[in-house]
């Protein structure tokens, strides 16, 4: 089946975005896949062999880990895994001199605007 | 360094007007350009945006998120086009376009451009452009990047210049 790797991890499938691994099931898939490209294994799962938290699989448009089966989840040579780690963010604490400096910057055109 | 093409680069600002007070997201597609000839370092070149929804409406003044279904959707649009998903846009309103510690710890696409627009009071102000440097999580970091702006005279022609000179 194929699989889609995103673009940082591409350059540990010899720059592919799409490469073809055997496999039953989902998970039988994964372990083809390190066998084939072993320094993936260490940006997709845990010391523990769980999957990274921020890495989400995706078997056609299934989050895997909302399939009954999860990874033991049977797959044909049609079907298409991705790979998609997270996206996520926002302001919140500052993180350097210059953010002060900016916001203090920020409080005084407010300032200035409510005299 | 980051190079966008003007439209591009207004329309990304301009999302995190619209949604102002809350922050906006996006995607860059593009290419990554180890060396060119007006290059000595990798380039992340934009050519084309794509607006993505946010998710965290529990929180959006402060939060984004992009869902990971909108992602895939974009992936592919991306590998129609012929080019990846090259890095992300978002706002961060009356705040400085900085990143903060949850950009961060929330970054994972190593290689990546990270965009920031500042919107003040409702009005764009300053796009800063972050590369996520690294090789893996543990030693990730985020890199001021310079943003090479683009602007097409003819179809087939482009004259760029640097924002920050």
């Amino acid at each position: 089946m194929k699989i889609h790797i995103p673009t940082p991890l591409r350059s540990y499938t010899s720059g592919l975005e799409t490469v073809s691994v055997p496999g039953a099931t989902v998970d039988a898939v994964f372990q083809q896949l390190i066998v084939s490209y072993p320094d993936l294994k260490q940006h997709l799962f845990t010391a523990e062999g769980k999957l990274r938290s921020f890495v989400n699989v995706y078997l056609n448009d299934d989050d895997i880990r909302y399939l009954d089966a999860k990874q033991e989840t049977t797959v044909t040579d049609t079907d298409e895994l991705t790979i998609i780690p997270s996206i996520a963010g926002g302001k919140n604490n500052l993180t350097s001199k210059r953010d002060t400096t900016a916001l203090q910057r920020m409080k005084e055109d407010e300032d200035a605007d409510s005299n | 360094m980051l190079r966008i093409g003007y439209h591009d680069y207004e329309a990304l600002r301009k999302h995190g007007e619209e949604t102002y007070p809350h922050e906006c997201c996006g995607v860059l597609l593009g290419k990554n350009v180890a060396k060119d000839e007006n290059s000595l370092t990798p380039m992340n070149h934009v050519q084309h945006i794509v607006r993505a929804g946010n998710t965290r409406t529990d929180s959006a003044h402060n939060r984004y998120n992009i869902a990971p279904q909108e992602l895939i959707k974009i992936q592919r649009q991306a590998r129609g086009l012929g080019l990846d998903i090259i890095g992300f846009y978002h706002s961060h309103p009356d705040h400085p376009a900085q990143w903060s510690t949850t950009d961060f710890a929330e970054a994972h696409w190593l290689g990546c451009s990270y965009v920031i627009t500042s919107v003040e009071h409702g009005k764009a102000a300053t796009t800063n452009s972050f590369l996520l440097t690294g090789t893996e999580e543990d030693n990730k970091g985020f890199e001021d990047e310079p943003i090479e702006i683009t602007i097409a005279t003819h179809v087939t022609e482009e004259v760029t210049y640097n924002e920050k000179g």
